[in-house]
């Protein structure tokens, strides 16, 4: 086997006319000039991999740096933020002396490739980066999208992402509290798999990801190193450097829930007996990621011999070891008079722990390799100096028509019958049916602090045993609002989950997104990039609800098709007293149903046009974010004074949609009285926001009404639990056992 | 009858975590030597009718898109000789 002499350093600057495969590698010309003009000579393989990773859109977040800076300029002031955007994951303050970080991230393309996998390995991820942050991992959320519920590779696709969410999560011991399921044509063949973490800790336990003091030890642990996700490095290994090597890398990695799970373990250890310094999870871009981003937010440089990572395949590159995308591994920078302890607790764990280099005095990123140094480079240009690209955006010339074809004009029911049937159709429908088949495979009780989860309207946890302190979480978005106006359709995401956390009784204190998009190339979908994160900046700083962190996923698209536009937003909610939380199903017969809001005739985008007509046009319901925030205030309140025992938000489906799951999750009906200025069609479906449904015990009608009419907050009501039907007086009545068969078998026949 | 024996294995590049387990566990319980693990399944599959390559074929099918996923696993078909292999037999 004939093998070229190793790309050095010093080989490198000999050698200045050797041909690298940038472009194979997914960089662009000028950004390989960059990476020569900021080396001041070509670069070695190994750097190569390095730039080439850290400079993807996906960890460099180039296309979309220009627009996510307005999270920053924009952010409100917030009390509770103790940890912002660019760490791991942002931390919250929810009192008593306790923290919260939470996150949620995208694992789109891997999980299309391979469904299990590739949603196992999202939920992996997310809870790394939970536990670098120094929190202990308590529960998982997962909003997914998937094609038509009909198309063939739906079946294929969301059986497989719905098992690994469960397989992965449930061996963790996590329990799954929350998120979505909605089905578009759209996103067949890009389906999103958002997963979200939230992980809790005392303010003292905040770690952060640097590498400080010269002489501290860098020590990579967890799984072994292997040749997971890195099809692009292997052009470099197999075509440059030795053409004897077998290319064929998969591109799927493999994630192992007890490894992460003894990984979990053994990182709050250490943490516990402060042995660590900074910390870093390894996920895209591995130890590309981790070394130069500890050595950049840190004081000093790093040195690393990568002879050192203990690997699965010995016959692993450099190139292909600094850009594997192993799971369960973690970095963490040690003292080193805490170096043998730090092991000790690894091998307790049965963790393989070892020491691949040290933090130098210098400013460089050193990385050696059979004794030749093959990287030197400063860390900031590879972790943060990356391309920052201004793409042009442009307004797309549908969007006139879009917009102006308007669903209100579209046929309406003309009989009750006809009402009715399409009220059963709605609840049928996939995107409206109960998600139950799925989310009945994920473990929703595990650790037993779980208080809500779905279908409730925000997942609940327990913080703090004594004194029942809890948080709360919502995640939530619509592309089909988002597609109508990208803007409004950003904040109808945040205002739909800052509701859903008011709902439970929570206070909602701080987002976190993922921004799921088609190509940035396309000035059509940067404008809708460019427009969705001003709204969400816009309606952030009205809110005061900061943006923690996030991440953005861009080129969802299938040739010239890109996805709707689709920000995800993660609200965080906190609860003096989880005892005090609502749920959403109607709790006692006799209880009076109260609409609270303004109910306007607003079909756009709506899941009735969806459903009855196929159709999406028009505009969005319209926002408006004070009088979400006075909803949020109302609903809080009366949970807290126990005026209301049962509250749903309104959203997609309108107010029939809500009505139908409190009834049928409480097991009891409800009969409804269309109130006057409406129409029974209009207050059915139209999916105004700012509003909710709240069951009030007869003993607190005067004092709920009085509150809301001091506070200026419409509530109207429109009728009472009763029964074993849900009736509209005057229109038609439904048993809540075709209800049921309508709302729950849609699902598991086309998926089971 | 005949049987057709479908393996089915991890790719060798896909992480195995149950091998590696049984591999962690082996020091353990005292057997030394063995240093790696990689573990897959096995089908047997009893045909109805000759073994020709047409039923190979099929076989072939169903083991592509069913027995194995074929993104991160591998998979041989082979024809079993005879009906007992040695060792199975009692």
């Amino acid at each position: 086997m004939s093998r070229t002499p190793l790309d050095t350093v010093e080989h490198a600057a000999a050698t200045p006319d050797v041909e690298l495969p940038w472009a194979e590698l997914g960089l662009k010309k000028d950004e390989y000039e960059r990476v020569v003009e900021i080396l001041g000579r070509r670069p070695t393989g190994a750097e190569l991999a390095m730039y080439s990773v850290m400079w993807s859109e996906h960890c460099s977040y180039k296309s979309s740096k220009v627009h996510l800076r307005q999270f920053g300029e924009k952010a409100p002031q917030s009390d509770a933020l103790l940890v912002g955007i660019g760490e791991n994951a942002g931390v919250v303050d929810v009192g008593q002396g306790y923290a919260v970080t939470f996150k949620v991230e995208s694992h789109n393309h891997p999980s299309y490739v391979e469904p299990y996998q590739g949603a196992a390995t999202g939920v992996g991820g997310i809870v790394r980066d939970i536990i670098a942050m120094g929190a202990r991992p308590v529960a998982v959320v997962d909003p997914l999208r998937f094609g038509a519920a009909d198309h063939p590779d739906t079946k294929r696709v969301l059986p497989g992402v719905v098992a690994g969410i469960g397989g992965y999560g449930n061996c963790l011991g996590l329990p799954n509290i929350g998120g979505e399921v909605v089905f578009d044509a759209c996103y067949q063949g890009n389906p999103l798999v958002n997963a979200g973490a939230i992980g809790v800790m005392r303010h003292e336990d905040i770690h952060l990801a640097k590498a400080s003091g010269a002489g501290n030890k860098v020590i990579l642990y967890g799984a072994r190193t292997g040749g997971d996700g890195i099809g692009g490095a292997s052009i470099l290994a197999s075509e440059t450097f030795d053409d004897a090597k077998p290319s064929k890398r998969p591109a799927v990695q493999v994630g192992d829930p007890f490894q992460e799970k003894l990984l979990i373990e053994c990182t709050l250890e250490a943490f516990a007996e402060k042995l660590v310094v900074g910390i870093q999870d390894l996920g895209a871009a591995g130890l590309s990621c981790a070394t130069s981003e500890l050595a950049s937010n840190g004081s000093g440089g790093m040195r690393v011999t990568l002879d050192d990572v203990p690997l699965r395949d010995s016959t692993l590159s450099p190139e292909e070891i600094l850009m594997s995308e192993s799971q369960e591994r973690m970095c963490a920078v040690v003292e080193p008079d805490k170096v043998e302890r730090f092991l000790e607790i690894c091998d307790k764990w049965d963790v393989i722990a070892t020491v691949i280099g040290e933090v130098t005095d210098g400013d460089r990123l050193e990385i050696f390799w059979h004794g030749g140094k093959i990287v030197d480079v400063d860390p900031r240009t590879v972790a943060h100096d990356g391309p920052v690209y201004e793409r042009p955006y442009a307004r797309p010339d549908w969007q006139d028509a879009l917009q102006a074809d308007d669903a209100g004009k579209l046929p309406r029911p003309a009989t009750s019958e006809e009402l009715r049937d399409q009220v059963l159709k709605l609840v049928a429908s996939p995107n409206q049916a109960s998600k139950k088949w799925i989310t009945s495979q994920y473990d929703h009780f595990v650790q037993g602090n779980t208080v809500l989860a779905q279908p409730e309207d925000s997942g609940m946890i327990r913080v703090d045993e004594e004194s029942g302190l809890g948080v709360a979480i919502a995640t939530d978005g619509n592309g089909r609002y988002a597609k109508l106006d990208p803007y409004t359709g950003a904040q109808l995401a945040l205002a739909e989950a800052y509701r859903n956390v008011a709902t439970t009784g929570a206070k909602p204190l701080a987002v976190s997104d993922c921004l799921n998009f088609g190509s940035p190339e396309d000035p059509a979908v940067m404008w809708q990039f460019a427009e969705a994160v001003r709204g969400l900046a816009d309606g952030c700083l009205q809110l005061g609800t900061p943006v923690t962190g996030g991440n953005v996923s861009l080129y969802n698209q299938t040739g010239e098709a890109a996805i709707h536009p689709t920000p995800v937003v993660a609200v965080l909610g906190v609860i003096d007293d989880v005892a005090r939380r609502t749920p959403v199903a109607f709790q006692e017969e006799g209880q009076l149903i109260y609409l609270l809001g303004d109910t306007r005739e607003e079909f756009g985008g709506s899941a009735w046009s969806q459903v009855v007509h196929d159709h999406l046009g028009g505009l969005p319901p319209r926002v408006d974010l004070e009088r979400e925030r006075l909803l949020a205030e109302i609903l809080i309140s009366a949970s807290r004074d126990g005026m209301i025992d049962s509250a749903h938000d309104l959203s997609d489906g309108g107010l029939v949609q809500a009505v139908v799951e409190s009834a049928l999750l409480g097991g009891k009906g409800a009969r409804l009285i269309v109130p006057d200025g409406l129409d029974a069609f209009t207050l059915l479906f139209s999916e105004s926001a700012g509003r909710a449904i709240v069951a009030v015990p007869r003993s607190e009608e005067v004092r709920f009404n009085d509150m809301c009419g001091a506070r200026g907050l419409p509530a109207t009501r429109i009728g009472v639990v009763d029964g074993d039907t849900v009736e509209i007086q005057g229109e038609f009545t439904l048993t809540l056992a075709e209800l049921r068969e309508a709302h729950e078998n849609t699902i598991p026949s086309l998926l089971a | 009858m005949a049987r057709v024996v479908v393996d089915v294995m991890l790719k060798p590049e896909i992480l195995d975590p149950q091998g590696q387990a049984v591999q962690r566990a082996l020091p353990r319980l005292g057997f030394e030597g063995i240093s790696d693990v990689r573990q897959g399944k096995r089908f047997e599959l009893e045909v109805d009718g000759p073994v020709d390559e047409a039923a190979l074929a099929r076989i072939h099918d169903l083991a592509e898109s069913f027995l194995a996923n074929t993104v991160i696993e591998d998979f041989t078909v082979k024809v079993e000789e005879g009906a007992e292999v040695a060792g199975a037999a009692k």
